[in-house]
Formats: structure tokens, C-alpha cells, sequence
């Protein structure tokens, strides 16, 4: 087992150990911190698959600004004890064996498909720098990315008229 | 060249296109224009009747087809005429006394509202060519829609006054009744299909050796039962008195000379089946037999001058099965014919005596007639002597071919008919004392009022009383006149043969003389009983008689009572209890339903999400394993 | 890497946040939960980009396939970044009217 397989796995297990933890701290703070950890093991595959600039915008949206915006609200309305009520037991149980259910089935439908031979390339290929994405970002993706400025603008102009005061 | 009788489709299509024309101009045309459109109509048919007959009186006969009819897989059925001795000495009976009785009809009815006028005379035309399409047809099925088309027209013209709701029974009970005759004769022609494949005459006869003897008898008896239906016999018999609520000349034509005789018709017809089934030949004989006492029975106590006619009219029509259980088709052929020229001439008198009590019906209030209305007395004499068989009237002879081809087959049988044939003549001049003899026991106004009837019934009815004097010559018993049985000769190609007679001619003429002895002594008891008749309540057994043995009340009671019970069962509790349990279960079912789905609205985004969840697990299901 | 290794993964991750979603009761932590689905989808969709990048390789050793899978990655965080403004901003507005971030209580979609 070489180095890219270990640490493959460990990121892995630190990706669904940090996400099972999030769902189930009772603390929303904790939660965020679960959730912030995950993202870094996201970020670690990215990296894994050389997609160091989905990498890094990976941490600094996510980890950076979108969790501590989620941090930043849960202090504001001082939310940091445990207020959550119980839920009802049953309604948690069949939750989690939805859940379990679409798991169990999308593997199942998935592990026989034709694509199982393929592989995905790690550590090397050159698509992930930060210089093709960028120039493939402001040649054919330019519109797009243009018209993305405008969807930020009336997030920010909805967020405002949602949030402000009566 | 074409076969001349090919045209005989005129016969039918005239009295077809003089229904249409005063069926559909009843509210334009003048009277006289619709009794010209009526009768005419019905004369050029009986012109061209009598045309047919010539042409096949040496023998000849003719199928004439047009077009086919029904043709699906196998099963083809052409629209086509059988021209032949039987058809023709019918058309020559149907358009004959049809037309005496249309013109009888131009008068009788001269009362009716010009609209209702016309509406009689469309139905009338309208029976006229359905019995015609009967008796012409070329096989079962174009009989079957004559047989059918007569018995919407004897509905419609039995409920003519439909104003009364009497009427409008009387006119639903003679359908129903029909209706179960009707559906033996269905029932027979399927079978008959179903085993030979074909429903034509000519290839039902010439294959008869294709059926097994079960099977004929079965077919036999189906169509007996159609014929019962149709001719009233027992037990389907009740319907034709109640018929007699229809105006009177419809009562003479349909329910006396033609329409009734339908059921003879088939059985005559059919006669090469019938002569194979020995079990069939002795039901016939015997319901006949059976039906002709027992409504001479119930005519000798009603005081309804029609109602007597009609029980002698079912009693007479038993005759005629008899005389075709026995084997003697052309006898019963032959008394069809005599019995449609006196039995159309006393209904037609019995009218004019109604018309001229300005519609009383009950012979109690009648009596002392005979000065009064001359020619009606005279012919409604002759018809009773035809009736009772005095010769050399008409009765006579057919009903003395009857008996003594009953006497051959059995002395017993013989016995019952000549018993019936006294009580025949017993009740015939039992009505004819009452009605014109001794003192008139109406009311003054009444007495006042009665007055001869016009020229067109009379004329008419002394024609039928000439044609019921001397219809009997055709048929001459071998004995008096060699070669004077033309009738039997004639319909020879048709009917089998009866053969040589067995019994000796000493015995034929001991027959005779009792017979006609016997019926003379009848008379003249009915003479000294009823020649001065009072007003009298009837005894214990004659009122039984009068309320004709209780069998309507027996029926009432047996059928009608039960199947009501059943429809008031079935209305009550299968229909409230099961359909409608059913129906609001269906309801309730969805209500409960939709009372329980209505808990998933709850309006918890958590419930929503968990249900998204599962329906994409289960489209995953169904997308991945299900579908291959 | 195997691909299936990274679907099984992708999956793992967003099965559990469905999980989270269908449990839990405070608004915040589903919208968390929901961040995670959208992270799952993404690693996937790396993992799909660098596949189908090392199959066009083996034939064009200078070839861009692949990037457009890359770039959609980057395009998700850009409308999951202005989806989150909005949605804390309508947290932020329902703590505000009925002091609570409970779901339980937002049941007025029955009305």
C-alpha cells in the first residue's frame, strides 16, 4: 500500500467520522467545527486528485467564510446551549433507516456499473492548476462567471431585506 | 328471364308504404284520403294475392330472394319470399278479410279524431305487412320479424284507446305473453341453426335427416311454445280475451282471423319436423284439445259479447292444433280459413251491434235485437250455424275433417272434441238468444238510440256471410263428392299428405250425423233456455265458469305474485343492502382514506423530506433491480 | 484510485447527510447538513473530471478534458455561498419571529 492509498483512507475516515460526528453532537458549535473538519478532508482529496485550486477555494469559501458566517449566526442568537428538544425517538429511528435504505440501495446499484474499471487520476495531471482553470474560467466560462457576479449581488441585496428589521 | 313471381315483393311493400303515408301524414290528411290510402293499399295487395294464387295453383312455387339479410361466418340468412300453396292461401285470407275489414274499419272508426284516424289505419297497414312479411318469409327468421312486427302492432292497436289505463294493461299483458312464446321461437331457431346451419325452409326440410329425433322434438316443442304464444293456448291463453280491449274490427282481423293464426301458420309449415316427432304431434293434440274445452267452458257463462267471441276464438284455435297434433295440417289449414270468414263476420256483427248500443258491451242489458237491426241478426245467424258446424256451412266441414282425423287417431280424443264442439254451439246461440231474442233490457235511451249500422258494415258483413256460407265447398269430404277435398289437393306440394282414410264410409256418415245431431240438439236447448232470457245471478260451478276457472287469479297468484316478491326483494334488499353497500362503500372507503392521507399534510418539512427520501429509495428500487 | 472508491465515498458522506436532515430539528444544523450533500456531489465530480481526464490522456497526452467538471465544482460553491447568505438571513429572520430555530414549528405549509 503506498503513500496515495494511505492517505486516501485516512482522509476518508476522517471525512465520515467528522461528518457522523457532526450530525450527532448536540452542541450546534461542535457541529460546526465537525463540519469545518470535514471540509478539510475534502479539501485533502481535492489535493489528493490535484485540484489545488477546488482545494484551496474549498477551504477559504467553506471552511473560511461560509462556516464562519454559520459560526457568526449561532453566536448572534446566542444559541450555544443545548435547546434543541427531543425528537421523537421513532421519527429519528426511521430517519436514520431512510437513509441507511438510500445508501444500502445506490451502492447496491452502483457497485456492478460499467464505470467500476475506470480509474481517476491522483497526483498527477495538470487540469486542477489554478492556470488552466483560470483560463478556461475567463475564455469559454466568462458569461457565466460574469452573470454569477449578478446571482452574489441579489444574494446580498436579499439577504439584506430578509434580515434587516421590521 | 326472371321467374314472374319475382314482383311479390309489391305485397308486402304496399301495405308498408300506405303505413308510412297515413303514419306520417296523420295530421294532414282528410279521412277519406287515408281510408283511400288504407284500403287501397290492402286491395292492390289482395289483387295481386289473387294473382299469386293463380300462378300457383297448378303447383308451381317460387322462392324469390333479394338481398341477404344477415350473412356473417357461416351464418347466412337471404331476405327472401316463399311463394307456395300454404303463403298464398294465407295472403289470400290476410289481404282478403284484411281489406272487408279495412272498409268495415272506414266506417267503424268514422268517430275518431282525424289524427287518431290516421293513426289507426298506419297501425293497421303496419299488421297487414308484418303478417304478410310471416307468412312470406322464406325462412325462420324473416318469419320471426313478421311474427315479431304483429305483435307490436296487435300492442299498439290493443292499447289504441290509451287514455285508459285497463286498455294500456290489457295491451302489456297480450305483449308479455307473446313475449314468452316468442322467446321459445328464438330459442328454436338458434337450435335449429346450431344443428343444421341454416334456417331457410327448403334446406331445413331437405336436411331434416342431419338432426337426431331428441332434437327435433326439442325444436318442435320450442315452437309449439312460440305458437301457443302467439295462438293463445294454454297456458298462455289469458292475454287474448283482455286483447279484446282494442277497437272491434282490430279484434276481428288481428285477434281472430289473422294474426292468432300465425302460430297455426308455423306449425303448419314446419309440419315435415313435426310429422317426425310422435311426442310433439300428441303435445300439440292434446294442449289443443285441452284449450278448446276449456275456454268453451268459460265462454258459456261471460256476458261481454267480445268476450265470448274471444274464448271462441281461443276454443276454435285449439281446434286447429288439434287438428295438427292428429296429423290433419290441411284440416287445420282449412279451418283457418273457414274460421277467419265466421269469426271475422261475428266480431264484425258483434261491432255493429255495439255501434248500434252506442258501445254497450254486455248482452245482459241487450235482447230483442232482431227486429230492430235486421241485417246484423241475419249475419251474425249465419256465422253461428258456420260456428257450429250445422252443413252445409262453413264450420261444417272444416271441423268434421278435424274430428274424423281425431276419431282415426283416438276415439277418446274424439269423445272430448265432439263435447266441445256441442258447447260450441251451445254458447254461440246462448249469446245469439240473449243478444236478439225476447224483451230489450237496456235503458230507454238506449232503446231509442238503436239504429242499423251504414252501408259499409253491412255490405261488408254480408259479404264475409257469403263467403262463410260457401267457404266449406273447397273442402268437400271425399264421400259426398269425388275429388271435392280441392283444399287438401291443393296444398298437397306443401303438406304432407294425411292419406287414404282408415275408417269406413258407413262410419263417416254415423260421424256426421251425430256430430251434426248432436249440435242441432244444443241449439235447440240453448233455444228453450235463452229465448226469454232474465237476468240471473250464477250458480256455485257457473260462477267459477263466469270468472273463467280463476285462472288469471291463479296466475296473479303462482307468477305474478312471486316475481313481484322477488322485484320488491331484490329492490328492498339486495339493491339497498348489497349494490347500495357497495356503492357508499366505495365512498366511505374513499373518504376514510383520504382522512387518513390527509395526517400526511402535516406541514412538518421533516415529514416532507422523510417521504422524498423514501420515494427516491423506491424509484432507485424500481429504476435498478425492478427493470431489468 | 479506483472511481468507485470515491462514489462509494460520495455517497457514504451524502447518505449521512440526508440522515442529518431527516433527524435533526434545529434549522441550522440541516442547513449544515445540506452543505455537506452539496460537498459530497462535489468531490464526486472531481473525481469524475480527473476519470475522464486520465482516459482522454492516454491518446492526447496534452488534452483539457476535464476541466469543465472542475470548473462546475467551482461554480456550486459560488451559488452555495450565496445560498448560504440567504438562508442564515432567513434563520436569522425566523429566530427573530418566533424564538426558535426548531423546523417543528414551521408547519404553516399545512395552511
Amino acid at each position: 500500500m503506498g503513500v496515495t492509498q494511505i492517505l486516501f483512507w485516512f482522509l476518508s475516515v476522517v471525512a465520515l467520522f467528522s461528518a457522523l460526528m457532526m450530525i450527532t453532537s448536540k452542541n450546534p458549535v461542535h457541529s460546526v467545527l465537525w463540519l469545518i473538519a470535514t471540509f478539510f478532508a475534502i479539501s485533502g482529496h481535492y489535493i489528493l486528485l490535484n485540484a489545488q485550486f477546488l482545494a484551496i477555494v474549498n477551504i477559504i469559501v467553506y471552511a473560511g467564510a461560509i462556516m464562519v458566517l454559520f459560526l457568526f449566526v449561532i453566536m448572534f442568537i446566542n444559541f450555544n446551549k443545548e435547546t434543541e428538544p427531543r425528537k421523537n425517538r421513532w421519527l429519528k429511528m426511521i430517519g436514520a433507516i431512510a437513509g441507511g435504505c438510500l445508501l444500502l440501495v445506490l451502492v447496491a446499484a452502483l457497485k456492478d456499473s460499467d464505470i467500476k474499471n475506470q480509474a481517476a487520476q491522483v497526483k498527477e495531471g495538470n487540469i486542477g492548476l489554478i492556470q488552466y482553470l483560470g483560463k478556461e474560467l475567463f475564455s469559454t466560462y466568462v458569461v457565466p462567471f460574469e452573470i454569477s457576479s449578478v446571482l452574489f449581488l441579489s444574494a446580498m441585496v436579499g439577504a439584506v431585506v430578509v434580515g434587516k428589521k421590521e | 328471364m326472371k321467374n314472374v313471381l319475382q314482383i311479390v315483393y309489391l305485397i308486402p311493400l304496399l301495405p308498408l308504404i300506405g303505413f308510412l303515408i297515413n303514419g306520417l301524414g296523420r295530421k294532414r290528411l282528410s279521412k277519406s284520403i287515408i281510408s283511400i290510402v288504407g284500403c287501397g293499399t290492402i286491395l292492390a295487395s289482395f289483387i295481386l294475392s289473387i294473382w299469386v294464387f293463380l300462378q300457383v295453383k297448378n303447383g308451381n312455387t317460387h322462392v324469390a330472394s333479394y338481398f341477404d339479410f344477415i350473412s356473417v361466418g357461416s351464418l347466412k340468412i337471404p331476405f327472401a319470399f316463399q311463394i307456395d300453396q300454404l303463403s298464398s292461401l294465407f295472403l289470400l285470407i290476410i289481404t282478403g278479410v284484411g281489406f272487408l275489414i279495412h272498409v268495415y274499419s272506414t266506417s267503424y272508426m268514422h268517430e275518431e279524431k282525424t289524427e287518431h284516424f290516421g293513426r289507426y289505419f298506419s297501425f293497421l297497414n303496419l299488421f297487414v305487412f308484418s303478417m304478410l312479411l310471416l307468412v312470406m318469409g322464406a325462412n325462420y327468421v324473416i318469419m320471426f320479424i313478421g311474427w315479431e312486427g304483429v305483435g307490436l302492432c296487435s300492442y299498439l292497436l290493443i292499447g289504441y284507446w290509451f287514455k285508459n289505463t285497463e286498455y294500456n294493461k290489457a295491451a302489456n299483458k297480450a305483449f308479455i305473453m307473446n313475449r314468452i312464446g316468442d322467446l321459445g321461437f328464438l330459442i328454436a331457431i338458434f337450435w335449429l341453426f346450431a344443428k343444421t346451419g341454416t334456417v331457410t325452409y327448403g334446406e331445413v326440410f331437405t336436411g331434416v335427416g342431419k338432426l337426431n329425433g331428441s332434437d327435433i322434438t326439442i325444436i318442435t316443442l320450442l315452437l309449439f311454445v312460440g305458437a301457443a304464444g302467439k295462438s293463445a293456448q294454454i297456458p298462455l291463453y289469458t292475454w287474448l280475451p283482455d286483447a279484446m280491449a282494442g277497437p272491434t274490427p282490430v279484434s276481428a282481423l288481428i285477434h281472430a282471423a289473422t294474426m292468432v293464426t300465425a302460430g297455426i301458420y308455423m306449425v303448419a309449415r314446419s309440419n315435415v319436423l313435426y310429422s317426425l316427432s310422435e311426442l310433439s304431434m300428441n303435445v300439440v293434440a292434446v294442449v289443443g284439445l285441452a284449450t278448446a274445452i276449456l275456454a268453451a267452458t268459460i265462454a258459456l257463462k261471460q256476458n261481454d259479447i267480445k268476450k265470448v267471441l274471444a274464448y271462441s276464438t281461443v276454443s276454435q284455435l285449439g281446434y286447429m292444433f288439434l287438428a295438427l297434433g292428429v296429423g290433419a295440417y290441411s284440416a287445420g289449414v282449412f279451418h283457418v280459413m273457414t274460421h277467419a270468414f265466421f269469426k271475422a263476420l261475428l266480431f264484425l256483427a258483434a261491432g255493429s251491434v255495439i255501434h248500434a248500443m252506442s258501445g254497450e258491451q254486455d248482452i245482459r242489458n241487450m235482447g230483442g235485437l232482431s227486429k230492430k237491426i235486421r241485417i246484423t241478426y241475419i249475419t251474425f245467424l249465419i256465422g253461428c250455424i258456420a260456428i257450429a258446424g250445422i252443413p252445409p256451412f262453413s264450420g261444417f266441414f272444416s271441423k268434421d275433417a278435424i274430428l274424423l282425423a281425431t276419431y282415426e287417431k283416438s276415439p277418446v280424443l274424439y269423445g272430448i272434441a265432439l263435447f266441445g264442439a256441442l258447447l260450441t254451439a251451445f254458447y254461440m246461440f246462448r249469446l245469439l238468444f240473449i243478444t236478439f231474442s225476447g224483451g230489450f233490457r237496456g235503458t230507454e235511451e238506449q232503446k231509442h238510440h238503436v239504429h242499423e249500422s251504414p252501408k259499409p258494415m253491412t255490405i261488408v258483413l254480408i259479404v264475409l256471410a257469403g263467403l262463410s256460407i260457401i267457404g266449406g265447398l273447397v273442402g268437400i269430404p271425399e264421400i259426398f263428392l269425388k275429388g271435392g277435398d280441392k283444399i287438401s289437393e291443393f296444398l298437397s306440394p306443401v303438406i304432407a299428405q294425411h292419406g287414404e282414410h282408415t275408417v269406413s264410409h258407413s262410419t263417416e256418415y254415423m260421424l256426421m250425423a251425430l256430430s251434426t245431431g248432436l249440435v242441432v240438439a244444443a241449439i235447440i236447448f240453448a233455444w228453450i233456455k235463452f229465448r226469454n232470457y232474465q237476468r240471473s245471478e250464477a250458480m256455485s260451478f257457473g260462477k267459477v265458469l263466469e270468472n273463467k276457472w280463476y285462472v288469471d287469479e291463479l296466475y296473479e297468484k303462482i307468477i305474478v305474485k312471486p316475481i313481484n316478491w322477488l322485484g320488491s326483494f331484490l329492490n328492498k334488499t339486495f339493491e339497498r343492502d348489497i349494490i347500495d353497500w357497495l356503492v357508499n362503500g366505495v365512498g366511505r372507503v374513499v373518504n376514510y382514506g383520504s382522512r387518513q392521507l390527509r395526517l400526511l399534510q402535516s406541514g412538518q418539512v421533516g415529514s416532507y423530506v422523510l417521504l422524498m427520501v423514501l420515494s427516491m429509495v423506491i424509484i432507485f428500487v424500481i429504476q435498478f433491480f425492478l427493470r431489468k | 484510485m479506483p472511481i468507485n472508491y470515491y462514489i462509494f465515498l460520495s455517497i457514504a458522506l451524502f447518505a449521512i447527510g440526508i440522515v442529518g436532515v431527516l433527524t435533526r430539528r434545529n434549522a441550522i444544523i440541516i442547513f449544515m447538513c445540506i452543505e455537506l450533500m452539496l460537498n459530497a456531489v462535489n468531490l464526486l465530480l472531481v473525481a469524475f473530471s480527473k476519470m475522464h481526464h486520465l482516459k482522454a490522456a492516454m491518446t492526447d497526452i496534452t488534452t483539457k478534458a476535464g476541466t469543465d467538471g472542475q470548473l462546475f465544482v467551482f461554480f456550486i460553491m459560488v451559488v452555495a455561498a450565496a445560498e448560504v447568505s440567504v438562508g442564515l438571513a432567513i434563520i436569522v429572520m425566523m429566530y427573530r419571529n418566533i424564538h426558535s430555530v426548531d423546523v417543528n414549528f414551521l408547519n404553516r405549509l399545512k395552511h
